[in-house]
Order: structure tokens, then C-alpha cells, then sequence
């Protein structure tokens, strides 16, 4: 647990938080493997966690009927997955499965909503590191949407 | 040098030696001259192509700087041009006129960390930058590569990255846009990557190329790690005719590309970026 909440207290998207904040954040966090291939969570699924990737590589993919997944977006060692728990209806918009052998910190998105709304002061600045996220991942987003890539036949 | 005797703009007469298929659209082509000589060139230059008959391209040369006997460009089939290039054989003739414009700051690198930045078809005029970065490798800090391309089918130089990732000196990181089954490696757009790659931002050189909302971007996110302005070099592109500033066509506000550039350092034409229409 001490080293749960220290590894918590260093990480950079945690960085400043109080060490009350830190201990309530780490009553709600476990450590977690994923073996290469294995799916972390699965488009319409209850979206109730968020991960912090401690080691290996998350790939997000979306499914396409008759056409199989497509992928959009890999999520390093360091980075966040998982920002749906935030949002109603709390649902995943994409399918998350491991690359390799993945170790990561789950935390337990049920339990840090009623919390949040307990210590609005936690809540707010949970928001402001997660809007932060969503934020780059849009930005990302829109340049792979320009497709800048792409071939322009003269 | 390609330079004729004749002057800047008359091609001087090579053949092709070897094309090699890159991708489904690019292809590389190795060109040697008509008579003995040597072709030399600073990395981030370009040449002329002229396929007789047909027109002639700017093309940026992808080879090696330190083999002057045979002059390699990495070519992507878009245009009239270009499309008939890509059907020449071994043996078959071509104008080049060159090489042309600035060239990337390597000696200006050295002793600091080097970050190379390439977007697509951006790789080509790279290239040679690796090359001359590897061949004195012990004069750099940190050196990484961050290309980006749309999809796992359009990565190029294949054989030659995998060689470069098995450098324990190298940080090489390879992204796609998107990609289906069977990729194991990054998916997003390249300047995700820039705050993830280890270097020191007061002691960066960072050499950027390709599509230019992707040069806008990865600079964006350069600064953001506090690289300075006058540290990151771009390579711009316009539509490139005289290659010696003479016609106007390549003017990208008070420069010519032809001549000014295609390298650029950043600092120098910032205010550019903004205006929409250059």
C-alpha cells in the first residue's frame, strides 16, 4: 500500500496533489497484469476504472463489422487509459487490449466519483488533470482526421 | 556535382542503376552520371529531375553524402512526372540539375541532443541526416527519430530503421496513424511522440520534415518542451520550376524556397506560419 500511494504521489499526472488527496486516491487503487492480447475493457462495457500504465503498451481499437478492428491510438508506459468512468452514461467507446506483457495501476472510477462528490476540492482538480487528457487526445484526434498523409494526385 | 559547365538550369545527362520499390506510390531510384564524376551534397539538399520528354521535379536526395559515386532519390508517383519516373529501367537516361538549397545544421548539432521529426515521404530528405549523424555519432548527445506515416504499408526504409533500432545509441520510434491486425507498434500522430522522447530541450537541435500542418504541430509540442526557436529546423516545400530563385514560383514571403531553403531555421520564418495564404 506504501508503495502504491508513493508511486502514486511521484507520478507526474498526480503531481501536487495533497498527501491526503494521494492516501484517499490509493484506498482506491490495486495493481493489475494484463498478458499480451488480453483485453483491458470492450466497447459498451460499464466504464467504472482508469489505469495508469506502469509498463508496456495499451493499444485502443475500434470495431468495424465485416471489417475488423481498426486501431487508433496506443497508450504508453506513464500515460492514462481510460477517461469514460468521468463521463455518463460511464460506458467505454473503444476496445483496450494489450500489446505485451502490460503491468499497470487500476483505480476504481465508482469510488472516486462518490468521493469526488464528497471533496469537491479532489474533484476539481481530478477534472482539470483529466480535461487536460481529453484535451491532447482530441488535438491528436483532428490531426489523424486531416489525414495529412494522404496522396494528392496532381 | 551535377552542375553542367553550361550553367545552373541545363541537366546534366545520368542513367539510372537501380530502382527499388519502397512503398505501393514511392520508389527509390539510384542515378549514375553519363561520364565519370562525383556527386557531392550537403544532407537536406535537392535536385532537379528531369525525364526527358515528359518534365522535370524537385526531388530531395535520400542517399548518402559520403558515397558521391551514385546520387539516390526517394520519389513518391503523384504527378505526370513523377509517374513515368517510376516505369524507367536500368540504363535509362535522366537530367539532373544540382543540388540545390541549404542544408540540415548537423555541424551545429554537435554536442547536443538531436531530434529528427518525419512525417510520410518527409523521411526521404532525412535520410542523409541520419547518415551523417550515425557517422559521428559520438559527437551527439541523445539522438532520436520520431517518424510518423498513415498506415504500417507506408513506412519506408523498412530494413534500414530495423537496423537503426538494433543501435542501443538510438532512439527510434515509429508511428501510424492507423493501423488494422498485426501492428505491434505505436498508433497516433507524430508529435504525440515529442513529449515522450528523452533529450534536454536547452541542448536540442530538432530537424523537422513534412506535411506542413505536421511541421506546425511537432513544433508546438517542441516548444511546449522548451526547445528554443532559433534550435528547430524545418524543411518547406513549394512548387519548386528554376531551382536557383530566378522564376518566383517557389516565393514563401520574402524567401525563395529553391534558394533560401528548403531548410530553414525556424525562428527565421515563424511570422510565416501565421499568415495563411504565403
Amino acid at each position: 500500500m506504501e508503495t502504491l500511494q508513493r508511486y502514486l504521489a511521484e507520478h507526474p499526472f498526480l503531481k501536487d496533489l495533497s498527501a491526503e488527496q494521494i492516501t484517499l486516491l490509493a484506498g482506491c487503487a490495486s495493481n493489475v497484469r494484463f498478458d499480451t492480447n488480453e483485453f483491458i475493457f470492450r466497447e459498451g462495457q460499464e466504464a467504472d476504472k482508469f489505469y495508469i500504465i506502469r509498463h508496456g503498451k495499451i493499444l485502443l481499437e475500434v470495431f468495424r463489422p465485416n471489417q475488423g478492428a481498426l486501431a487508433i491510438q496506443t497508450i504508453d508506459e506513464g500515460e492514462i487509459l481510460g477517461w469514460s468512468w468521468l463521463v455518463p452514461p460511464y460506458h467505454w467507446h473503444f476496445d483496450a487490449r494489450a500489446l505485451g506483457l502490460t503491468r499497470a495501476i487500476v483505480l476504481d472510477g465508482k469510488c472516486l466519483r462518490s468521493k469526488c462528490e464528497e471533496d469537491h476540492d479532489l474533484g476539481y482538480e481530478l477534472l482539470k488533470r483529466f480535461s487536460s487528457i481529453i484535451m491532447e487526445r482530441l488535438q491528436a484526434t483532428r490531426i489523424q482526421l486531416l489525414d495529412i498523409y494522404k496522396r494528392n494526385d496532381a | 556535382m551535377a552542375q553542367s559547365m553550361a550553367g545552373p538550369m541545363v541537366p546534366a545527362h545520368y542513367h539510372v542503376k537501380k530502382i527499388k520499390k519502397e512503398t505501393f506510390d514511392t520508389f527509390t531510384i539510384d542515378l549514375v552520371p553519363e561520364t565519370r564524376g562525383e556527386f557531392t551534397f550537403a544532407a537536406g539538399q535537392f535536385n532537379m529531375l528531369y525525364v526527358f520528354g515528359i518534365g522535370e521535379v524537385p526531388i530531395s536526395i535520400s542517399g548518402d553524402p559520403a558515397l558521391p559515386a551514385t546520387i539516390t532519390h526517394t520519389v513518391r508517383s503523384v504527378g505526370t512526372v513523377t509517374n513515368v519516373m517510376r516505369t524507367l529501367k536500368r540504363g535509362d537516361g535522366l537530367g539532373v540539375r544540382g543540388p540545390f538549397g541549404s542544408a540540415w545544421p548537423i555541424q551545429e548539432a554537435t554536442g547536443n541532443d538531436v531530434v529528427i521529426v518525419a512525417g510520410g515521404i518527409g523521411l526521404a530528405p532525412l535520410r542523409p541526416a541520419m547518415y551523417e549523424v550515425l557517422a559521428q555519432r559520438q559527437k551527439f548527445s541523445n539522438v532520436a527519430l520520431l517518424y510518423g506515416t498513415r498506415s504500417p504499408a507506408d513506412i519506408l526504409f523498412e530494413d534500414e530503421i530495423k537496423k537503426w533500432r538494433g543501435h542501443f545509441d538510438l532512439d527510434i520510434n515509429i508511428t501510424v496513424d492507423r493501423a488494422t491486425g498485426g501492428w505491434y507498434g505505436n498508433v497516433g500522430v507524430v508529435p504525440t511522440m515529442i513529449p515522450k522522447t528523452p533529450f534536454d530541450p536547452a541542448q536540442t537541435v530538432a530537424m523537422i520534415c513534412g506535411p506542413e500542418i505536421m511541421i506546425r504541430f511537432s513544433v508546438m509540442a517542441l516548444r511546449e518542451r522548451g526547445v528554443p526557436d532559433n534550435k528547430i529546423f524545418v524543411s518547406m516545400e513549394r512548387n519548386m520550376k528554376c531551382a536557383v530563385g530566378f522564376c518566383g514560383h517557389c516565393q514563401f514571403g520574402p524567401h525563395f524556397i529553391c534558394k533560401d531553403g528548403p531548410v530553414f531555421r525556424y525562428s527565421d520564418i515563424r511570422h510565416l506560419f501565421d499568415i495563411r495564404e504565403v
